[in-house]
């Protein structure tokens, strides 16, 4: 079982590398330069991807937090804490990469009118919240069932605080992209093959760290019967 | 008289002979008026200021509150009782989120008139915003029931709940903000975007009372 796991792990990785690849190098050899913005608008298919599959990753989190209430199953925790756990990562890295793109673009670090960076932040800062709710509750059982109230009240928040922020502007500032329909049609392409390693990367990086818990939770039994049979 | 009803008494009792929630909240919000006097050195406020100042203000004290609310539970045993108790534990929900909504209208009833006194030239604007208001501490409630009751059961207590809660109050926060800024303007309310905020502060109260009322009972097992 954990062997086949490994393998299909080690598949994933390499998939992974492969599509993230090919999205980078359409992203800068073949989508062509903005007009506007030149190169530096390049960040666009770190900063977006990451954002895309950050806030879905939240979402998934909700999602196994659910069904961990649902059924009880500590397995369904441990995906949803993972699931949280790497969208932290990720979100962190969401928040650099769109101040550089405002600080290239508006020429601010930070930029208070544009909706959809405040309200990534909001949503992180609530998120960052999860680790000391975690560890402040010593019980397994009882930690496991508050971490998952708390994603799924987080879960419902991320689009109800997305729709509350863009109603707070009084316009909206101008964008780059609208949505994906407003791009040329190699930068389209560039973008979902990003968007797509991107979320595979989210897939290999929650599954090993499953695996590496699961495998460390092992070790801790094997050394337990060691230790009860010496 | 119904459990609902029970639960929602003895906390009205509770608080009414104890007075452990209710003037401590007021006399913080007071204090933070004054506070702000001189924090922004202005003795009138209105439009965005004014609506800046009294909504955290009043957020901030119904933390307060928050963190208290289980408090009795806890170190009395509430929680045993409700657990062992041949009813829905969904009604402590319930029963506890209402007493904090009642809370917040006395502590508004204290608070926004001391405000309008301090810093409003004119009320005009005050009745349609007690509306606003009021679906604010519903949304308080909700996620402050949720919030207080992990608080409660971690070890690190008071200090989680304002932490995770300021976040998750944020919307409320821009609805309430956003449309006392207009119904708080200088020249006389103004009613726009009036409904939209409604509207936002309507569908927070939903989503949390929905999300409240789905996983309470999860946080009571034991």
């Amino acid at each position: 079982m954990t062997a086949l796991q490994s393998i299909t792990l080690r598949r994933l990785a390499i998939a992974t590398l492969v599509v993230m690849g090919a999205g980078y190098a359409l992203a800068f050899l073949y989508a062509p330069q903005d007009a506007q913005e030149g190169f530096a608008q390049k960040i666009f298919y770190l900063h977006v991807p990451l954002a895309i599959v950050s806030l879905l990753g939240f979402i998934v989190g909700g999602i196994h937090a659910i069904r961990h209430l649902r059924t009880g199953d500590p397995k369904h925790d441990a995906r949803s804490y993972v699931s949280i756990h790497i969208s932290i990562i990720f979100g962190l890295a969401v928040l650099l990469t769109g101040a550089i793109w405002a600080k290239s673009q508006w020429g601010e670090w930070w930029e208070w009118r544009e909706p959809t960076l405040v309200s990534f932040l909001i949503v992180f800062l609530l998120y960052a919240t999860y680790y000391p709710l975690r560890y402040a509750i010593e019980d397994r059982d009882r930690q496991a069932r508050y971490a998952s109230v708390f994603a799924i009240t987080a879960g419902a928040f991320v689009p109800l605080n997305f729709l509350a922020v863009r109603l707070a502007q009084p316009y909206i500032h101008p964008r780059t992209f609208s949505s994906s329909g407003g791009l040329p049609g190699e930068m389209l392409l560039a973008f979902l093959v990003c968007l797509a390693g991107m979320a595979l990367l989210w897939v290999t990086l929650v599954w090993f760290e499953l695996d590496a818990k699961a495998a460390s939770g092992n070790l801790a039994k094997i050394r337990r019967a060691l230790e009860a049979s010496a | 008289m119904t459990p609902f009803a029970a639960l929602l008494r003895k906390d009205l009792r509770v608080e009414l002979r104890t007075l452990r929630s209710l003037p401590a909240m007021a006399l913080f919000a007071v204090t933070a008026f004054v506070i702000f006097r001189f924090g922004l050195d202005r003795t009138t406020l209105d439009g965005d200021l004014a609506a800046g100042v009294l909504v955290p203000t009043l957020l901030f004290a119904a933390l307060l509150a928050i963190n208290r609310l289980f408090v009795a539970e806890r170190e009395e045993g509430g929680f045993d009782l409700i657990r062992l108790a041949p009813v829905d534990r969904t009604l402590l929900f319930a029963a506890k989120a209402s007493a904090l909504v009642i809370y917040l209208v006395v502590l508004e009833l204290i608070a926004v008139p001391i405000f309008a006194l301090f810093f409003l030239g004119s009320g005009a604007g005050l009745l349609p915003f007690a509306l606003i208001l009021l679906l604010m501490n519903i949304g308080l409630a909700a996620t402050g029931t949720v919030i207080s009751t992990i608080a409660t059961m971690s070890s690190a207590r008071d200090l989680l709940a304002p932490l995770i809660l300021l976040p998750l109050l944020v919307p409320l926060v821009i609805g309430a903000a956003g449309a006392g800024e207009h119904l708080l303007a200088a020249g006389g309310p103004d009613y726009g975007g009036f409904g939209k905020w409604l509207g936002l502060l309507g569908l927070y109260d939903l989503i949390f009372l929905l999300v409240g009322y789905a996983t309470f009972d999860f946080l009571l097992e034991d």
